[in-house]
């Protein structure tokens, strides 16, 4: 019980999931300051944001519903830690695993979207509805991409179980190459799931100010901000996890070290995209999500049963 | 909160006088039917300083640093604009010396506002390493201005009769180095623009105006010449050094946001050519020819190609050291009228950088010609004295009473 507890609140669980998130936050702030030709910001920049965020005032605006407004930011925090305890990091076993955890674990990521909708919306400002709706448009552009690239390997493996596929996948290196596309249109779903350009269309400053969290302040942004980078890490696991499941039979002080490596490459990539892009419309965005993720995806579900057939 | 229509899905949503895509206040009201706008209204206003009227009380040469100020980015367009205006009175002859230094300072002007633009348009379609680059560069000529001026922004260049500062040998050879730099990265600009897929998508097909409308709403600088309007002051009608020197007009045919985006970084590759031009055929001379201090009666109209457009300054002298007229109309005035046509249809994403895309200057813009009254007027407009009115009764609600004030003043001034 203790060591349960332990996991999930100390290691790996919820304040190792805090540190390494805002670690996450500053590789990604100061990789994107560097590329930019920037210095960027102090390693201690996220805690120092998340500790002023968290000393100000909560200001909710007349006429939102209260409720909804303050419980959002728990909700979308608690669905992604949630999320985080199934997927497996360093070697093949996640913290909890049951056989369909792949399922629970992309729902529980679509849930900080819709509550980004739900807080947006219920702020009851122009500029936040317009990014809770732009929100829920590319929620529907970029989930089925991401569900049917991440299927493609599960069908592959066999299994429904994240620690399964990488299970599988340990087992058998030879196939992991043959899931590339998949990798692709996955981290580019990645990317209109934490909301990076090219795909920060919800919350685009300089068309509607700051999008569905236009009108959070103090502890309720911060927490939305931590979700957001949590998120991030989560989402960079389970890539890791079902796409780059190599040397993870590794004793832990081996083990550990690679699994960060693998995620902080993951997180250079996303900056790198950031950096090189600019933000497409939201049309453009769907029109580009449909016509080429959405094949692509399919290409690679088509690829990966045909070798099954062969495997088997 | 603003007010919302349920009505047939449209939405009114405000952009400014307060927002994040606004490097200055006005207002853009946007009727929005889900990303797409139906219908847009602007209101300028907000930046009004008063600076014409001011100008009559000052003598000119004062009149030129104030009209300097008018703007922070072509603050040299509006002093050379005045300053011709003020010679074509008094019948003024310039040393050469002096014009190609004025010209230099323009054309160096031309390129910071340009990158400058270029930044700014990244940013307000997300691209801020765009942003980032630019600025980074314009520190060059920034630094090139600095050290041949005095002053990085508001030169204070000009005098009436010519320029205040000459070149050095040191200063030239550093301006053909910081050329050669600028023209290396703008080159590497040309290719970002051509061949970044995210950027093209962003911006071809955006803010379109076809050549008839661009004539029709009489809309110049870059934003005219991207529709392919072959007009630019510097050719038509030259000034300063331009009749001497070669250079082309570079007009775009696509008439949208990329089209001027292709003008502007063209236009930067012609001002290289001609500052080297002006620094190699640099004649010799005095800089300045002496200005009287009381300008002779008469008018005069003076055009300038400013980065940004057109700019016209017209002034009236009536035999004193004051000007007793002083017109300005900025670039961004013409322009900003063919924005809402740009915007009909268009999407709301596209907002922010069609408005960029003229480069417009609302603290160039805000003259006011007659003040709208919403308080009922029987004409709708304001007079002077009603304005007068309104601000001693505004001060006096509020406990301010400047009356009480100026008596005092006045008592105090008597014992003395």
């Amino acid at each position: 019980m203790a060591a349960a507890l332990l996991n999930i609140l100390v290691f790996p669980g919820f304040l190792f999931l805090i540190g390494f998130s805002l670690a996450g936050e500053y590789l990604d702030r100061v990789l994107y300051a560097r590329m930019q030709n920037r210095v960027g910001p102090p390693w201690f920049q996220p805690v120092a944001d998340l500790i002023k965020l968290a000393a100000k005032e909560d200001t909710i605006p007349e006429g939102a519903d209260r409720t909804i407004f303050k419980l959002m930011p728990v909700v979308a925090l608690t669905s992604t830690v949630v999320a985080s305890f199934y997927v497996p990091l360093w070697n093949a076993q996640a913290l909890f695993s049951f056989s369909g955890d792949l399922v629970v674990v992309l729902y529980l990521l679509t849930i900080p979207t819709l509550t980004f909708f739900l807080g947006g919306w219920f702020s009851r400002s122009l500029y936040s509805m317009i990014g809770a709706a732009r929100a829920i448009t590319q929620l529907f552009a970029y989930e089925i991409p991401l569900l049917l690239a991440i299927l493609a390997p599960a069908m592959l493996a066999g299994t429904w179980s994240i620690s399964e596929i990488s299970a599988f996948y340990e087992a058998h290196p030879a196939l992991t190459p043959i899931n590339i596309i998949g990798f692709g249109v996955a981290m580019v779903a990645l990317l209109g799931k934490l909301e990076r350009v090219p795909f920060d269309i919800p919350e685009a400053e300089t068309e509607i100010v700051g999008g569905a969290f236009t009108e959070y302040s103090g502890r309720l942004l911060g927490l939305f901000r931590l979700c957001i980078d949590i998120e991030m890490i989560v989402g960079a696991s389970l890539i890791a996890a079902v796409y780059l499941p190599f040397g993870l039979g590794l004793p832990i002080w081996a083990g550990f070290p690679l699994y960060v490596i693998k995620v902080e490459a993951l997180i250079l990539l996303i900056s790198l995209m950031r950096t090189v892009m600019a933000r497409l419309r939201i049309d453009q965005m769907i029109d580009f999500c449909w016509k080429y993720m959405a094949p692509l995806a399919l290409l690679q579900l088509v690829i990966n049963l045909f070798l099954k057939g062969v495997v088997q | 909160m603003a007010e919302m229509t349920f009505d047939r899905d449209v939405v009114k949503v405000p952009l400014g006088p307060q927002h994040p895509a606004l490097k200055e206040p006005g207002n853009f009201m946007l009727s929005l039917r889900g990303e797409q706008i139906t219908e847009m209204g602007i209101r300028l206003g907000y930046n009004h300083r008063g600076m014409e009227k001011a100008c009559e009380e000052r003598p000119y040469l004062n009149d030129m640093y104030l009209l300097e100020r008018i703007c922070g980015i072509c603050s040299h367009s509006h002093s050379t604009a005045f300053v011709q205006a003020v010679e074509e009175i008094a019948g003024i002859e310039l040393p050469r010396r002096g014009l190609y230094l004025r010209t230099l300072v323009a054309e160096l002007e031309r390129v910071h506002s340009h990158l400058l633009w270029l930044g700014v348009a990244g940013h307000e379609i997300g691209f801020d390493t765009l942003l980032m680059y630019s600025w980074r560069d314009r520190e060059v000529v920034m630094d090139v201005l600095a050290n041949l001026t005095g002053n990085r922004v508001n030169y204070g260049y000009n005098t009436i009769g010519g320029v205040r500062r000459d070149i050095t040998d040191e200063q030239k050879a550093a301006l053909f180095k910081a050329t050669d730099i600028l023209e290396e990265r703008t080159k590497y600009y040309v290719g970002l623009a051509t061949t970044e897929l995210t950027l093209a998508k962003r911006l071809q097909n955006v803010g379109y105006i076809s050549k008839e409308d661009a004539l029709r709403l009489g809309i110049t600088g870059p934003t005219a010449r991207a529709s392919g309007v072959t007009r630019d002051v510097r050719k038509d009608d030259p000034y300063a050094a331009y009749a001497e020197l070669d250079f082309e007009v570079i007009t775009a045919d696509s008439c949208d946001v990329f089209g001027r985006t292709v003008v502007r970084v063209g236009e930067l590759m012609q001002t290289y050519k001609m500052i080297r031009q002006l620094l190699k055929e640099l004649p010799d001379g005095p800089i300045a020819a002496k200005a009287p201090r009381k300008i002779p009666k008469g008018q005069a109209l003076s055009r300038y190609e400013a980065p940004r457009g057109e700019d016209i300054h017209f002034v009236r002298g009536n035999g004193t050291d004051k000007p007793e007229r002083v017109k300005v109309r900025a670039p961004t005035l013409v322009n900003i009228q063919a924005v809402s046509q740009m915007m009909k249809g268009a999407y709301l994403a596209d907002m922010p950088i069609t408005l960029a895309a003229i480069d417009p200057c609302f603290s160039c813009t805000d003259r006011a010609i007659e003040l709208y009254d919403d308080a009922g007027n029987p004409n709708g407009m304001r007079t002077w004295a009603d304005v007068r009115a309104h601000g001693i009764r505004h001060y006096q609600e509020r406990g301010v009473d400047m009356g009480d004030l100026n008596r005092r003043f006045a008592s105090q001034m008597e014992r003395i």
